[in-house]
């Protein structure tokens, strides 16, 4: 087993490799270049090309990825190319802010989506079960910038309870904190437990299918432990995987949320980046991005690997 | 009657949909007593078998009649009087431990589960009785044996397993259901004896359902048949065995005796050979699977393959299919090397080698209807295309014996057997020389294998087909062979003429094999057992 857990963390690494390439020939091929962006309207080509050289964009593109990666490995971000200030003093501040919403959202939405989800499926074809089905197909299909401004009509200009802006700063305290950011929690826990419970329900029930589900059943058990001993073990897999990817999209994919409650998070960061053609900016963020679905698609399988009775204890071996 | 443990009247079971499986059974079970249901499937057995439980599997409901176990029926209690009833006083013995075992817990959990949950013993009571199971069911290491996950032990093993999970809350009465059919032959006679004296020294009724006859005979006192959700006899074991009183009761039983005595059509035999395996071993990743095969096949010639599960024999098949190539040797056919992969034989090699498959339902395609599935050979092979290949297509369904309406269904409108004709008949639209038959009647009723062993042969005589027949039946064998090759461990154990084997059997392991196969005899099991 742990040459397996081994060989996905191998896998892991090369696949982080090529999303390096990936980001690098991506943003290589992207229209323009910042030397244009900086100089706007009144550029000379004579301008241009003292710019570029200054900014080192003269040199071949191999090079260019060879040093960037060697820097990036080492922890060297660079320089941003419209500021001038160093990557990751710009980058890590706005990480900490994405990582603090996506876990005030995932340590909500988890537990209670996986739960709703097991409980769904054990009431199958009751009113829980139909009426959670239905909701949850709500927020699945109703886009989340819809949501969030939602929320921002009923709970905020509506009854004033909570602000319809997530503005952070520096030094704030955690009650206002945790004030601010509640609306932007609200609309990611809705999405993302919309479709952890959807996925749980389905695994679980696949499950109920199997042979020793019946076995249990014959036991004279009631529903409840069959689902809970004998079902939800053998489902776990799949929803650790769910579970996963909806971490993921908590992290990486909230850049409409952070836009509709202006929150300070590495989704807007890396979309201003974009439009002012901050190379150095964009290539880290994607980076960033790329390396959590990584880590986390990794966890997930060696989870799966490590979930699995037949390869944590091979045959042939005693217990 | 006072002793009725379990007394079913009148029961009738539905599906969801309104089908009504169960038409009106009844029986008793005496306590101690072991009743025999048998029938093919859709007979109704195993649906009786968790009636009995108060159980209906998906979706099927009880609709009528009663089902009196110890005096409360099961049928009309509330679902807390059902639950508080199953597994404590009726438990359960599946077809196949493997599946109705939980992956993700070890045994020893699964057993002691039921006790502890009904609240009938403690921790360490429960604990000390599945020892002892254990050790009545001849497993080994039974202090710790219960520590092992379910996919650490044999599928004989596990088997055994699941008769002390049934038996984990002493209950009154076990619910058998083919609990030994999916076990090689040798390994069968094992759990068989294990399961009846266990059966016997505990005094446990039973229910015991099985589609086998010699199986049964061994084990039952009295027999149930059973067939569309009807009861057609029942009686004393021996009765039913020597004086059926019904017709289809007598076919079940000659079925067992019957015997295709008329030999090949020798006219097709050139005594050429055909297919030749020469040092043969193959490997599935590193672990060696045949190893030193020698083989030959001649022209219209049957070989049966026989041997248990992992024996290779399947391996073999594919081998010469090209499915898995050799990592030494050579295969020969019809005088020149054989490609080992299939990718590298031409269209016509791959037209004159054909293969029919264990499970007719996986075969097939589901979207294709029977015109369709036996029309594309016909057009790749043949060139055949339009009203010419429809010709063919009904040509080829009057060889098989199936009527020419069926053309344009669908796989999912026909039964087990109808399937399994489709399968021939695609197989011999692209008129080969040789036809592997792997397992092809392993997953049908005795009546219907029966009919189908009777169509190859009828087949091999009408066109002078070479079989290659893959199994682990040896009544097949008997009844199909001119040459039979036993198969033990990736080797071949030995070779005879199917007549000759079967008369005197030259290798031990082959002697063991053909005392394995179960007789009609009731006193076959005990026979065998004191042999030395």
């Amino acid at each position: 087993m742990l040459t397996l857990i081994a060989k996905r963390a191998v896998l892991g690494v090369f696949t982080l490799w090529l999303v390096s390439v990936l980001v690098f020939a991506g943003t290589e091929i992207l229209p323009g270049d910042v030397a244009g962006a900086i100089l706007g309207q009144s550029a000379t080509p004579e301008s241009l090309a003292r710019l570029r050289a200054e900014l080192g964009l003269d040199v071949p593109a191999l090079q260019r990825y060879a040093e960037w990666l060697t820097g990036f490995v080492q922890g060297d971000m660079g320089r941003s190319m419209a500021s001038g200030q160093p990557v990751a003093d710009l980058l890590w501040p706005r990480f900490w802010n994405t990582m603090a919403l996506a876990a005030y959202a995932g340590a909500i939405a988890v537990p209670l989506a996986v739960g709703l989800g097991i409980t769904a499926a054990a009431l199958r074809g009751g009113i829980f079960d139909r009426v959670s089905n239905v909701a949850a197909l709500a927020f699945v299909s109703l886009p989340e910038y819809f949501l969030g401004l939602l929320l921002v009509l009923w709970l905020s200009v509506k009854t004033g309870w909570l602000p319809s802006l997530a503005d952070t700063y520096d030094g704030m305290g955690l009650a206002a904190w945790f004030r601010a950011t509640t609306l932007p929690m609200l609309v990611l826990v809705m999405v993302t437990t919309a479709q952890i419970l959807r996925m749980t329900r389905t695994t679980v029930l696949g499950v109920m299918d199997q042979p020793y589900v019946e076995t249990a059943f014959l036991k004279g058990l009631r529903n409840g432990r069959v689902v809970l001993r004998h079902a939800t073990p053998n489902a776990a897999a799949p929803i650790v995987n769910v579970v996963s990817f909806n971490i993921a999209y908590l992290i990486t994919g909230v850049v409409l949320v952070e836009a509709v409650f202006n929150y300070n998070g590495l989704g807007r960061f890396m979309v201003d980046a974009v439009s002012r053609r901050d190379l150095p900016l964009v290539q880290a963020a994607a980076m960033i991005f790329g390396g959590v679905y990584v880590f986390l698609n990794m966890v997930a399988d060696i989870a799966a690997i490590a979930l699995n009775p037949r390869l944590r204890h091979p045959r042939g071996k005693e217990a | 009657m006072s002793d009725d443990i379990l007394r079913i009247r009148d029961l009738r079971v539905s599906t969801d949909t309104g089908v009504e499986l169960l038409h009106g059974v009844s029986l008793e079970l005496e306590r101690g007593e072991i009743l025999g249901l048998i029938g093919e499937s859709g007979a109704g057995k195993s649906t009786i078998g968790l009636a009995a439980m108060g159980y209906g599997r998906g979706g099927c409901r009880i609709t009528g009649g009663e089902v009196q176990l110890a005096g409360k029926d099961l049928a009309s209690c509330t679902r807390r009087e059902r639950e508080a009833v199953r597994g404590a006083r009726i438990a359960y013995v599946a077809q196949s431990a493997a599946a109705a075992f939980n992956p993700a817990h070890r045994l020893e959990k699964q057993i002691i589960e039921a006790p502890l949950y009904h609240g009938l013993m403690t921790e360490a009571e429960a604990r000390a009785w599945m020892v002892e199971l254990f050790t009545a069911l001849g497993l080994p290491e039974p202090e710790t044996f219960g520590r092992r996950f379910p996919h650490q032990v044999s599928g004989g093993q596990l088997q055994r397993a699941m008769v002390a999970l049934a038996m984990a809350c002493k209950p009154d009465v076990l619910v058998l259901d083919e609990p030994t059919t999916a076990l090689d032959v040798t390994t069968q006679i094992e759990v068989l004896r294990l399961l009846r004296d266990t059966i016997r020294k505990y005094e446990t009724s039973a229910l015991y359902i099985t589609h086998d006859l010699a199986v049964i005979a061994q084990v039952a006192d009295r027999l149930v048949v059973l067939r569309h959700g009807q009861e057609v006899e029942t009686g004393p074991t021996q009765q039913i065995l020597t004086a059926p009183r019904e017709d289809y009761t007598r076919r079940l039983v000659s079925e067992r005796q019957a015997s295709l005595s008329a030999p090949a059509g020798a006219a097709h035999k050139t005594g050429q050979e055909l297919l030749r395996v020469e040092e043969v071993d193959a490997t599935y990743g590193k672990a060696p699977v045949l190893s030193g095969i020698d083989l030959s096949v001649k022209q219209g010639e049957t070989v049966a393959i026989v041997g248990e599960s992992g024996s290779g024999k399947s391996t073999l098949a594919r081998v010469v299919a090209g499915l898995l190539p050799p990592s030494r040797g050579r295969v020969a056919f019809d005088g020149a090397a054989l490609p080992p992969s299939y990718r590298r034989r031409g269209k016509d090699l791959l037209r004159r080698i054909q293969l029919i498959y264990q499970l007719p339902d996986v075969a097939l395609n589901p979207r294709q209807t029977v015109a369709e599935a036996i029309g594309r050979p016909l057009s790749r092979f043949q060139g055949l295309t339009g009203g010419a290949n429809r010709a063919e297509v009904l040509r080829l369904l009057d060889q098989i014996g199936l009527p020419a309406e069926m053309a344009d269904r669908l796989p999912g409108a026909l039964s087990g057997g109808q399937k399994q004709r489709v399968c021939i008949a695609r197989a011999l639209a692209a008129k080969p020389d040789l036809i592997i038959c792997d397992e092809v009647t392993s997953a049908l009723d005795p009546l219907v294998a029966e009919d189908i062993l009777r169509l190859l042969r009828r087949l091999q005589d009408e066109l002078g087909i070479t079989y290659l027949f893959i199994t682990h039946d040896l009544s097949v064998v008997k009844r199909l062979a001119d040459r039979t090759v036993v198969m033990q461990k990736g080797r071949i154990v030995e070779e005879a003429e199917t007549d000759r084997l079967f008369a005197a059997p030259a290798q031990a392991y082959t002697r063991g094999l053909l005392a394995s196969v179960p007789q009609l005899d009731p006193g076959w099991l005990d026979s065998v057992l004191t042999a030395p």
